[in-house]
Formats: structure tokens, sequence, C-alpha cells
């Protein structure tokens, strides 16, 4: 229960920060949910990865979405994914989260160590 | 707290998020261009997305209303010819502002600062070239001169604050793709940005010359193999005024210096330098006819002009209506006013005069220091400037540029421009648009022009790039000038690089503006013009020499066998796929080819070709089986001759080398000068098509037999990236057709305007209104463009204001935001 509002902080807060701060301002809002919300390092990374992963798979589609993906498969072409929209949004979400998860770990280490 | 996994953790976090904020290599930096919040996603338009709204402006001065139709053309209505303008600002920056800033750093010299050195330090020789020219300095001038005018000093200044307060109050996500795939922001824009863009038209359609080229073929050449190779005038050409034209002989005849002929005609300096040049095939059609040939009888004007098939296209397309003029047509994105369109009286449209108007000096300076340079009997001090050149990911690149009596230095011991052999001298370059001029007010004039008087008194204005104006009225009038600023000059001055060492080569008058061609109301019933030469050999004045015939051979013999004529009849010969230049050489060919010598595979590509019909359609394949022939004939006759050159030459010219075969069969360069035979126009013409055999199997191999196919023509983005083009479009035509769409090159607006009591007005552009790759609106006009097919342009009035058309309505008032 607590990984999941954890993630689901993470992804709330991720989405907040990114209405007003840089792209990278969620790492932010990683770092601090997982400084106050303790959990085991490795749990923290993945409520991190997952709650940035969700968000930008969401944003993304979303997006993507009412445009017919016009814009995705020329990107897909660009970067280059083989024009597959389901790619590109997997990468966008793969860098969020690996930035997310990151920033949710160096967060966990806050914390003193707990006993085993 | 676990200090060291801590800092570990901490460490790799900002690591890896410096990573992605940054750009490496070719990739754009990856975190910012794939956030949703922020990056390209964001330019992902919704296909629905409502173009509706309130808005208040701060730099409007009063009420107006922008009416987009179902095209995203938008319908203007203001109040004011100030707040037209800046309303014309605001929509080309809301809608085009990537590509106009990178037009205005294209003809400034700063790409590299965007893109890099690129290969080979092609962008930084490209944007040296640029500099040296003196493309900031022109641009300068323009602004003054611009300023001057009170009428386009106000409609300029509201542009651009039309640009500006777009800028200033884009979201983040309104950024165009491009800024983010290239990491960088829009600066502010300015007037000194308008001059920039209209003086990268003067470059892009006046400053095309061979110089080098020609200076070599004539220090290698004998001046009689010269004059078969590079003839001055091409005879089957038919004049944009018909030959037998009586012209006022000029008030005074320019004449050669007297060293012509031992100084310059029979020099024998080279020149290694390659000049950067714009596409040869900037070029255009257009023509009017009389109400007594068409069915209407009222004049009917067409125009489609042949430029770079870029995209974002470089048109925008729009309806302005002020109180003191309506006029609809295209506009260019980063410059104020409709270029080619009509009003409620007349239309106008333009093609490229191609007049020489670009010439080069050899300057000896005194010592390696070039500060001094040798000119009328003493040595002159140069002015000189140090341009900085920002490169993106290296350091700054200083550049010293001289100016001399004649022009800048383009060419020295420190700049070869694209050759990368060593420098043979140093070259002053002359060039017309470094005169100051106000092109703009032309087009701000001939929006509000009720007749002929009034075009004539717009064109006053313009004077580079020369161009061919045509006009027609509703009152029946219909007219062409070829205007410009043109030098006097003498027969061959400047179509060599000229001694700099006195004044003697320098140009002298400038050709009265109304000894310039031109032709009113006709009695053949029609002006027309298609980049040919304007005049026949009586004009007193030289011209240059590169003007392709063909096109205007063909726009010419069709009106004058044209009557009743419906504007469906024009779109018809507008997109006219018939080649002359084969017309002519598909005999030659056929006369000479020796069958005997062919085997099956060769037979059946002949029997083919013989099948032909002579149209450039895009499934014919005759078309590939006559360009591959030809150009292999080509190779056959002046390989021998050329080839061993290290030197820039320049080949003849097709119409040259078409036209000395059908005079001459034993043309002296048929012969294979390394052989002890002497080779026969037949075993030449069976040679080429022998080699030709195997292209056209791989050719068949590869699925390009098709003419369209084998031609592939794009609508290319300024990136040259193919996933932001439109790649392998199926169009016919090509450079000798008057549907002159090649592979990146085209018909780039495509425009016929009946002048009834109600216009009817039909037009198509290869691109769309909207200059985002994420937008439904980027491509539009494209396939209908490539298939023949044109839109009715809407010339909307205030009681269509509830039209279906119309399907957002943007009301703009005064005030902050």
């Amino acid at each position: 229960m607590k990984f999941i509002i954890t993630t689901l902080l993470i992804a709330l807060l991720s989405f907040v920060c990114g209405l007003y701060l840089p792209w990278w301002g969620f790492a932010l809002a990683a770092f601090l949910v997982s400084a106050l919300i303790p959990q085991r390092p490795g749990i923290s990374f993945l409520a991190g990865f997952l709650g940035l992963f969700l968000l930008w798979t969401l944003l993304s589609w979303a997006m993507d979405a009412p445009n017919n993906s016009i814009l995705s498969k020329k990107i897909a072409v660009l970067l280059p994914l083989g024009g597959s929209t389901v790619l590109l949004i997997l990468i966008t979400a793969l860098v969020g989260a690996l930035v997310g998860g990151g920033a949710a770990l160096t967060g966990s280490y806050i914390h003193r160590r707990r006993s085993a | 707290m676990r200090i060291i996994p801590f800092l570990l953790s901490l460490l790799l976090t900002t690591a890896l998020i410096f990573f992605l904020d940054n750009q490496w290599g070719k990739l754009p930096p990856l975190g910012k261009f794939l956030s949703p919040q922020h990056g390209f996603w964001q330019n992902a338009e919704d296909v629905d997305k409502s173009f509706t709204g309130d808005l208040a402006l701060p730099g409007l001065k009063d009420r107006a209303s922008v009416y987009f139709d179902q095209y995203l053309v938008p319908h203007v209505y203001a109040n004011s010819e100030s707040d037209a303008c800046y309303i014309q600002g605001y929509l080309h920056a809301k809608f085009r502002l990537w590509q106009m800033e990178f037009q205005t750093f294209a003809a400034a010299g700063r790409l590299s600062e965007v893109l890099g050195s690129g290969e080979n330090d092609n962008i930084l020789k490209y944007d040296r070239s640029m500099r040296r020219l003196g493309m900031v300095e022109a641009a300068k001038k323009a602004v003054e001169e611009m300023e001057k005018d009170s009428t386009t000093k106000k409609d300029c200044d509201a542009y651009t604050a039309g640009v500006n307060d777009y800028i200033s109050n884009m979201k983040a996500g309104e950024l165009p793709l491009e800024y983010k795939l290239l990491n960088y922001r829009p600066e502010p824009w300015s007037n000194l940005k308008i001059a920039l863009f209209v003086k990268y038209m003067a470059f892009d359609l006046a400053s095309r010359d061979n110089d080098f080229e020609m200076t070599n073929a004539k220090s290698i050449f004998s001046k009689e193999d010269l004059a078969k190779l590079y003839p001055a005038v091409i005879d089957s050409a038919d004049p944009i005024i018909p030959k037998g034209t009586h012209f006022l002989p000029p008030l005074k005849l320019p004449r050669p210096p007297a060293t012509a002929d031992s100084l310059y005609f029979n020099n024998k300096d080279t020149v290694t330098a390659m000049e950067m040049k714009p596409e040869k095939s900037n070029g255009s059609n257009n023509w009017a006819v009389s109400g007594k040939k068409t069915l209407s009888g009222s004049p009917i004007l067409c125009n489609d002009p042949h430029l770079s098939t870029n995209l974002p296209a470089i048109w925008y397309q729009m309806q302005i209506r002020t109180p003191n003029y309506n006029v609809y047509g295209v506009s260019f994105p980063g410059a104020p006013y409709i270029v080619i369109g009509f009003n409620d009286s007349c239309a106008w449209g333009v093609t490229n005069a191609g007049r020489d108007v670009r010439d080069y000096y050899r300057i000896k300076f005194k010592d390696d220091k070039r500060r001094e340079y040798w000119f009328d009997s003493a040595w002159r001090t140069v002015e000189s400037r140090v341009d900085t050149i920002r490169i993106k990911g290296m350091p700054d690149f200083y550049d010293t540029v001289v100016s001399t009596v004649f022009g800048p230095v383009m060419y020295d011991p420190t700049f070869n421009g694209f050759a990368n052999t060593a420098p043979t001298g140093s070259y002053a370059v002359h060039w017309q648009a470094d005169i100051p001029s106000n092109e703009l007010a032309t087009f701000g004039r001939l929006q509000g022009a009720a007749n002929y008087d009034d075009y004539k008194n717009a064109l006053a204005h313009f004077k580079c790039p020369g161009q061919n104006f045509v006009f027609a009225a509703k009152n029946g009038q219909v007219a062409i000038w070829q205007q410009g600023e043109f030098p006097g000059k003498w027969k061959g001055q400047g179509l060599y690089v000229m001694p700099g060492e006195d004044s003697s080569y320098m140009w002298k008058d400038t050709i009265p503006a109304d000894r310039n061609p031109n032709m009113i109301d006709p009695d053949r019933g029609f002006v027309s013009s298609a980049n040919q030469v304007p005049v026949d050999t009586s004009y007193p004045y030289f011209l240059g020499s590169d003007f392709p015939p063909y096109r205007g051979l063909l726009i010419n013999r069709m009106l004058n066998q044209m009557s009743s004529i419906t504007p469906a009849d024009m779109m018809k010969l507008q997109t006219e796929n018939y080649d002359v230049f084969a017309e002519m050489a598909k005999p030659l060919l056929l006369r000479n080819i020796q069958e005997s010598q062919l085997d099956e595979t060769g037979k059946g590509y002949l029997n083919q070709f013989k099948l032909w019909k002579l149209r450039n359609d895009p499934d014919e394949q005759g078309p590939v089986i006559f360009k591959c022939w030809w150009d292999h004939l080509q190779k056959e006759i002046y390989d021998d001759e050329f080839a061993k050159y290290t030197l820039p030459l320049m080949r003849p010219f097709e119409s040259a080398l078409l036209e000395a075969l059908l005079k001459d069969s034993t043309y002296p360069f048929i012969d294979n000068i390394n052989t002890a035979e002497k080779e026969t126009l037949q075993q030449v013409v069976t040679a080429a098509f022998l080699k030709s055999v195997p292209d056209l199997v791989a050719v068949g191999q590869h699925n390009k037999a098709t003419w369209s196919k084998f031609k592939d023509t794009w609508a290319r983005h300024l990136l040259r990236l193919p996933a932001l083009s439109r790649t392998h479009l199926n169009i016919g035509g090509g450079t000798h057709c008057i549907n002159a769409a090649k592979q990146f090159h085209g018909p780039s607006w495509r425009m016929i305007v009946q002048l009834t009591n109600k216009t009817e007005a039909y037009g198509v552009y290869p691109g769309g209104q909207s200059g985002n790759p994420g937008s439904p609106y980027y491509d539009t006009f494209i396939d209908s463009w490539a298939s023949g097919k044109y839109y009715p342009l809407w010339v909307m009035d205030m009681s269509e204001i509830r039209d279906k058309r119309i399907k957002w309505t943007l009301h703009l008032k005064p005030g902050n935001q």
C-alpha cells in the first residue's frame, strides 16, 4: 500500500513540477517523496521508476492519440526507432523513469539504516 | 543517513540528468526533447484543434478579425494597413516562426551557430561566403532605405511588433519543433531580419554566375571552340519581347575599354576558387492573356514561381482586407505584404529575369598582408573588418574581410570558397543587390494598385533581383515589364573575371528604367515569360547568357494556338508535361542510332523510346530512357575535352549541345581526342545508347523505371531530414517542361486569376499553412499539387461571415494579454 501511495504521489508531484520547472524538475519531486516516506532503497527506486514511467507513458499517449500519431511517427523515424510510436512512447517513459528512479533512490538514503 | 550510497546515487542521477539535458552528436538533448510537458510531444497538435479565440494584443490599434477557412488560410479584416501588417507578422510567427528565423540566419551567414560547421566545414564555408558577399551590410543599407519611406517603415515596424508580440507570449509548448531538435531559442525579430530575408531572395535569384568556370574555359579553349561550346545566343529561343521588336537606341552606348582584347578577352589566367551558387533552376512561368482570347472576355493571369520545394513551404497564403485594399495571394513568412496575388482590380505575378548582375575583379595586392591594392596607378588602402562566426560546439571563427572600390574580396589566399585546391589569387565581387533599395515598397503598393499606372509606379521601387512582372486588370489591360536596376554592359562585360587594376572595367551607366524590356496589350493577345532571353540581339545592352529557352517556347506556342480560354485550360497548360527539348532531340537521336549494334534488350528500350509521345507524365518510361541516353551522349562528346582538367569548368548547356548537333553533324567535339580514329555522330549516339542500357536495366531492377520514380520529387524539410519531408511524390514534368517539377525544386505556387467582374481564382502550393510537422495542416496541399489539382481561392466577403467554409475565428483587440 505504502509503495503504491509513494508511486502515485511521485507521479502526481512530478506532473505539477512539470508545469513550473524545467524538464528535470520532477527529480526533485521523486527525491522529496522518497525522503519523506521511508522505504528500502530498492523499493524507493522502483517507486520513482514506476511513477515516472506511468506518468510519461500517460502524458505522451494523451498527446499522441488526438494527434493520430502524425508527429510521433515522424520522430520515430528521426531518432531512429523504425517509425514505431509504441517504441517511442516506451523510450520516452524509460528516460523519465530512469531519472525518477535515480532521484528516488537518492532520496531514500537520507534515512538511517534500518535494522535488518 | 547513508553517506556513501547517497553521494553515489546523487552523482549518478545528476550525471544522468546532465547527459539528458545536453546535445551529443546529432541527437537532440533527450530528456528535454522527450519530456511530454516540455519536448516534442507538445508539438503533436490535436487534429481537431480549434483556432478560435479572443486575444488582446499590445501592438494593435483597433479591433480586427481573422477568419480561418477549412485549409487554415486566414482571411484578415483590419481597420488600418499597419494593423494588417501587425496581424500578418503575428500569423507568420504563429505558424512559421522557425522557418522565418532560420532563413534570416541563412541570409546572414549564421548557420554554423545552430548547425555546427558541417561536413568538410561546408556550413562554415557557406557562412563565410554569405558574410564576405556582404549580405548583412546590404541588408543594413536596405533597412535605411526602407525606413526613409514612411509607409514601408510603418508597415515593417508593425510587422516586426506582431512577430515579437507572438514570441514574447509564446507558451513553452508552442516553441516550434526544430528549435527543440537543434536546442536553441528564437531571438527577437527586427526590421533588419525583414531586410535580410529580402536580400536572401536577391541572393537566390540574382547571384548565379559562371564567371570562374568561364574564365577557365577561356584560358583552355580557343576562341572558336569557346563560341561553339558557349554560344551567346540560342537560336530556338522565343524572347519575352518578340523577335523583331524595335528598341530605341541607348542614350549612351556602352563601349569596351581599349585594353579589352589584350587584358580581358585574351587573358589566360585561371581561377581555382569555387563559388557558392544558388539553385540553377530558380525560374518561373507567368503569362497573362487578354479578354479577346478568353471565353469570358476578361483577362486571365497565371504564375508559377519555381523555387525549392521546401517544407515548411516557402509561401503562406492569405487574404488581407483593409479600408484601402482587399488582396489575396501568397506572402513570404519573414516579410510583410502579399508578393504574388490579386486585388479587386488587378492581378500580378513574377518570374526571374536571370540577368547577370554579379561580377568579379582580379585584385593585385601589394603584399601578403593584403592591406593595399593597386588601383588607377596608385596603392589604395582596403577597408577591413573582422567577422566573428559562432560555431555550435566549437570556438568562434574569425574572418578578416577586406573591401575594395569594386566591393568586398570574396576569395583570397585565406578562403577559396568550396574548393579544396590552393587559391590562385584574390577576387573582389561587385553585386547589384548591394545598392540601397526598397523592394518591399513595390509589393506594398501593388496590394492597392487599381490600374496600369499604379502597377508601373509600384515597380519603380524594385531594383534587385530583376523580375518579369506580369500584370492584368479588370479594365482589360495586360502588360509585362522586366523590372530591375540593370547595369548597361558592353558585349562580354562580366562574362569572365575582369582586370581590377583600374576603373575602366567597372560598370558605368545604369540602363534607364524606361528602356527595360516591356510590352502592353500586344496584338497577339498575351504576354508571357519563362526565364528565357528577354529580347533579341537588337537590344543594345549585353544581358549575360544563361537563359533556358524551352518552357518559354512551349508557352508561347500554346498560347498562340489557344482561344476561348477558360481557367480550366490554364490549369492544363500550367501542369503541362510536354517536353519541347525532347521534341527537338528525339529525331536527332533516332536519325543517328545504329540499330544493328543493339542486342534484344537494347532494341526493346529503343522501341519504347520510339513510341514515347514526348510527355513526361509520371508513369512514362520514355523520359527515363531519354535522360539516360542524353546524359551519356554529353559525356561521350565532352568528357575527353573536360575531364582532364581539375579546374572548375562548366559543361555546355543542353540547349547549346542540341543546337550545335542539329546545325552541324560534324561538331568538332564529337571526335574523341584520345583515339586515333575520328568518331562520327552516329558512333557517339550509338555508344551513348549502349552505355545507357545497363543503367536502364538497373533502374528497372530497383523499380524506378517510370519517370516519377526515377526523378523522385520531394517536398523537403529545410534541414533536409527525410522524416520531416514528403518523399517520392507522384508527379511528372521536369526541367524543360512547363510543369517544372524536379527532385527538390519546382512550381512553388501555381496561381490562375480570371479577372471577371467577380474574380475567379485558383491556386495550390506544395505544402500546408502550418509549419509544424506535427500539424495535420503541415502538408495539406501536397498531394493535390502533385496530381495537378487546384483549390478555388476564396475572396471572402463580410456578408459570408457565416459561410460553412469558415471554421475558426480569431477576434483581436488592442490591449495586454
